[in-house]
């Protein structure tokens, strides 16, 4: 397969431009490139989810045009998406013949079929269980046998190891060398450099939107893969001298809260959670996503009421206060997911200054709200975080998802919180914005904030943090110094396989239950971390 | 800052592109409509214009366009919050019949009389809209379910006490019913600029005040703010710190209170009672109206301006031996073609937005580039 000259033109984000890219059959080709390089419209592009502006593709020679991802597919290309596209309450056989119902029917055939294709990469795909009943990892399995029930002899993989643990990467990576020994194509697209190193067979990689160059999985090593990437020298979310106090800021004590699920059923998703931060630390949280996280995070802002447990902000009681009333008293908020929690899209970005602070100074004297002086504060904001905007009167949808969050970061730390939670502040970031972010967090903890970090990004989470906790099924089942432990053993930890104190295997001491230190030395760095 | 004048005049020229390209284009397809019934177009529409800006007609289209422009306001409270009301039709229509029963229990001095009235009406149309609000919060039910309902009931409620005997009084001349007559000090004034195009109710002034109220409290205001931000996002509003559901009840309320006012002109200017014979159906009006002037106090003004101005031509226009149905044919393609452009001008807006500070934004790293390789060399 071979792209020549692609460019794409987008509004608002990094277009593609002279994209060149040669895939060899019967390899693992990996696309990599920071957050918001380009990998993903270009793989959109090639599974004909959009239309190029210029360039050719052309697969096995001839070239081709796809309008259409079933265009794609009648060419034997596949995309197996960072989001899967799975209907929870049907069984596995239902979701794969789910539109392709012409192939091989809905019955014994199909399953038949799919039984095959199972063994044949060693997928270890059940036809019959439902759905929502599977882990991550085998939704994503039965992502792929989709895509090669299809009958696609390439497969794009975009981001396949962002929702695993390091264990599951092992075993997918298993399953792609299967794959390419019965002489299929992977793309893989990634910005985990240890990764693609571990699994590739040919390396592009892609800056600004544009290919910059290949390299060699075996002559390269990460740190010059990542200077390739980034072009230029790497930060590292590293804190270098504690500066942790005594006096607690934070505390959380038997914390109880209970949801219903989709059916409707009431499940514990925080249970009995008890954490202390104080002034000057950074408390990180390490878990596989929706592991209750993100509802922590939401009964610590007031946005859900917890069934039962206390809230103490430097000394008082919050529990029962609003939203509003936290957010006075020093919480600041970077949260998870910005367009649907910290931004008003389709609001000047001095509007988006005001919001969530639109009683605080100085955005407002007394019930009125006072534009010129918060359109003062945001002139200020976009040049003291290096906003990248033309001005304070464009969309904040207007700009790159780095600038947004920026933003943000300097938004919340203009009314000096007192303790700042910042859920995956440096998600699709670009690599600058990153450095700049982490910096602002250490720049405040010095002065006393208290942070709670929760990060998917385990580098980010063993740098910056100071004392770590992992979470598992709504409950803090282990704790870590950042300081010791190596991403691997908080991932183990982190699948619910080790709780209590964990430390480093090396240290030799293993307490607690931990039953799973067996590291893998296929390392997981991020882009972020350095060996 | 020259940029950023440039950026807001290009914001306000597509604000203006989706009103006007929506009327030109409800002019089109009316164009149509009309060669296709055998009727020549041009010559309709010189005579809407050339009737409609007769004094008398200015007169009336003031007077009728005072009612939808309160409508309007009522409608696009709910609007900027991402509300739909569709009751205020019931919600003024109750305000305004149980506004001219108080007004005919008690005569007071003016200055007492016609607040009374007024703040009785805004009550109880605020109350029949927050039963929509407390219903949505409570149990979840839509506020278009809710207030279609309410509207109903409205009209049930209302034909049930405005019978002889309970509310209201029976014309035995007109065989209409009405309610008790508004005492003198109940009647608000009226200006003539014209005597040959007859009065100019007073309560133009009151539709002005509001109007201003409304861009006041929305832009000014934290209460605004927040307001706006539900409307914007729901979860971002949630997450700054808004009471969302404590929201929704409020700016019922105030929708409701609004609606209060709708009824006010035909009771206080011109009827100076509740009958059978009451205009009916302006809240549907004043969801044309909004839509049309995109929730702005301007924009709503020329909606109700527009609106008042096509009814009015409606009637000469048949007088002419046109189809009277054929304004409404604009009305609603007007209506039509408003919800399109204006979501095909947003759409257009952002994109460009986007584009642009992409390109500044570009040429402005290029620039940097191009400095540094020059300090380099």
């Amino acid at each position: 397969m071979e792209l020549k000259g692609i460019t794409k033109r987008f509004p608002g984000v990094v277009a593609n431009h002279d994209i060149d890219i040669t895939v060899r059959r019967g390899i693992v080709h990996a696309l990599v490139g920071e957050n918001g390089a380009g990998k993903s419209t270009l793989m959109k592009i090639l599974y004909g989810m959009q239309k190029p502006d210029e360039g050719t593709i052309a697969v096995d020679g001839e070239q081709v045009s796809f309008s259409n991802p079933g265009d794609a597919i009648v060419r034997g290309i596949g995309m197996v998406h960072q989001h899967f596209m799975l209907a929870d309450n049907l069984t596995v056989l239902e979701n794969v013949v789910l539109g392709s119902e012409k192939l091989y029917g809905i019955g014994t055939k199909a399953r038949a079929k799919i039984t095959e294709i199972s063994d044949a990469y060693g997928l270890n795909v059940r036809p019959d269980v439902l759905v929502e009943d599977l882990g991550v990892a085998d939704r994503q399995r039965v992502e792929i046998l989709k895509v090669l029930y299809r009958g696609a002899r390439t497969l794009i993989l975009d981001e396949p190891t962002a929702v695993l643990v390091p264990q599951e990467v092992d075993a997918l990576f298993d399953n792609l060398r299967e794959l390419k020994a019965e002489g299929l194509t992977v793309i893989f697209i990634s910005h985990k450099l240890g990764e693609v190193l571990s699994v590739a067979d040919e390396i592009t990689v892609i800056r600004r939107g544009t290919t910059v160059g290949t390299a060699d999985p075996k002559t390269i090593t990460t740190k010059q893969l990542a200077e390739l990437m980034v072009g230029s020298e790497l930060p590292s979310p590293e804190t270098r001298e504690s500066t942790v106090t005594d006096v607690p800021m934070l505390q959380v004590d038997g914390l109880k809260l209970t949801a219903p699920d989709q059916d409707g059923v009431e499940r514990t998703v925080l249970d009995d959670i008890a954490l202390t931060i104080h002034k000057g630390e950074v408390l990180g949280i390490a878990g596989v996503e929706g592991n209750g996280q993100a509802e922590l995070v939401e009964a610590i802002m007031g946005m859900r009421a917890p069934d039962a447990g206390v809230l103490t902000l430097d000394g008082r009681d919050i529990s029962r206060t609003p939203t509003r009333k936290r957010r006075e008293d020093g919480i600041g908020y970077i949260p998870e997911d910005r367009h649907r929690h910290g931004l008003l899209l389709e609001a000047p970005l001095w509007e988006n200054r005001i919001l969530g602070h639109v009683t605080e100074k100085p955005n407002s004297k007394g019930a009125l709200l006072d534009p010129a002086a918060a359109r003062r504060d945001t002139e200020r904001i976009v040049a003291e975080y290096d906003v990248r905007t033309p001005g304070i009167d464009v969309t904040a949808a207007s700009l790159s998802g780095g600038n947004q969050q920026k933003l943000i970061v300097g938004r919340e730390m203009s009314h000096q919180p007192k303790l700042l939670i910042a859920a995956h502040p440096t998600r699709g970031v670009d690599v600058g914005a990153q450095a700049q972010i982490w910096d602002q967090i250490r720049e405040a903890r010095r002065e006393g904030l208290a942070v709670l970090l929760i990060s998917a990004d385990l580098d980010e989470l063993i740098g910056l943090s100071d004392c770590l906790r992992v979470m598992f099924r709504g409950r803090l089942v282990a704790d870590a110094d950042p300081a010791t432990i190596t991403p691997e053993e908080l991932g183990s930890a982190m699948t619910g396989a080790s709780s209590g104190h964990l430390e480093h295997a090396a240290a030799g001491a293993v307490t607690g239950t931990a039953r799973d230190t067996a590291v893998s030395d296929t390392a997981s760095d991020t882009a972020g971390g350095e060996d | 800052m020259k940029k950023f004048a440039k950026i807001d005049k290009d914001r306000l020229l597509l604000g203006i592109a989706a009103p006007v390209l929506a009327v030109v284009a409800a002019l089109v397809v009316t164009a149509l409509v009309l060669l296709a019934t055998g009727k020549e177009p041009f010559k309709a529409f010189q005579i809407m214009v050339s009737y409609g800006f007769k004094s008398d007609s200015q007169v009336f289209i003031l007077n009728e366009a005072t009612t939808y422009y309160l409508a309007g306001l009522a409608v696009a409270i709910g609007f900027r919050m991402n509300l739909f009301n569709i009751g205020v039709d019931g919600q003024y229509r109750m305000g305004a019949f149980f506004g001219a029963v108080v007004g005919g229990m008690v005569t007071l001095p003016s200055f007492l009389e016609i607040p009374l009235i007024i703040v009785v009406s805004m009550v109880v149309a605020a109350a029949w809209s927050a039963i929509a609000g407390f219903l949505k919060v409570g149990r979840g039910v839509s506020e278009v379910i809710a207030t279609i309902m309410l509207n109903s009931i409205a009209t049930a409620v209302i034909s049930y006490l405005l019978q002889p005997g309970r509310l209201a009084h029976l014309n035995s001349n007109t065989n209409s019913v009405y309610t008790t007559m508004l005492p003198k000090s109940a009647w608000f004034f009226t200006m003539t600029t014209n005597p040959a195009a007859g009065p100019i109710e007073g309560f133009i002034v009151i539709a002005v005040l509001a109007g201003v109220a409304y861009w006041f409290v929305l832009s000014r205001t934290r209460f605004g703010f927040d307001l706006r931000t539900v409307g914007q996002s729901e979860s971002a509003a949630e997450a700054s710190g808004v009471n969302v559901k404590k929201m929704i009840v409020t700016s019922m309320i105030i929708s409701g209170a609004l609606a209060g006012l709708v009824g006010m002109p035909a009771l206080l200017n011109e009827a100076h009672t509740y009958s059978d014979e009451f205009p009916t159906g302006i809240g549907f009006i004043g969801i044309a109206v909004a839509l049309l002037g995109r929730n702005h106090p301007v924009g709503i003004g020329i909606g109700a301006l527009l609106w008042a101005f096509l009814d009015r031509t409606s009637n000469w226009l048949e007088f002419n031996g046109y189809d009277k149905e054929i304004v409404g044919v604009i009305q609603g393609v007007i209506v039509l073609c408003v919800v399109i452009a204006y979501e095909v001008v947003r759409r257009y807006g952002l994109g460009r937005q986007q584009r642009k500070v992409g390109e500044e934004l570009a040429a402005a790293a290029s620039l940097k580039t191009v400095e540094k390789a020059e300090v380099t060399a």
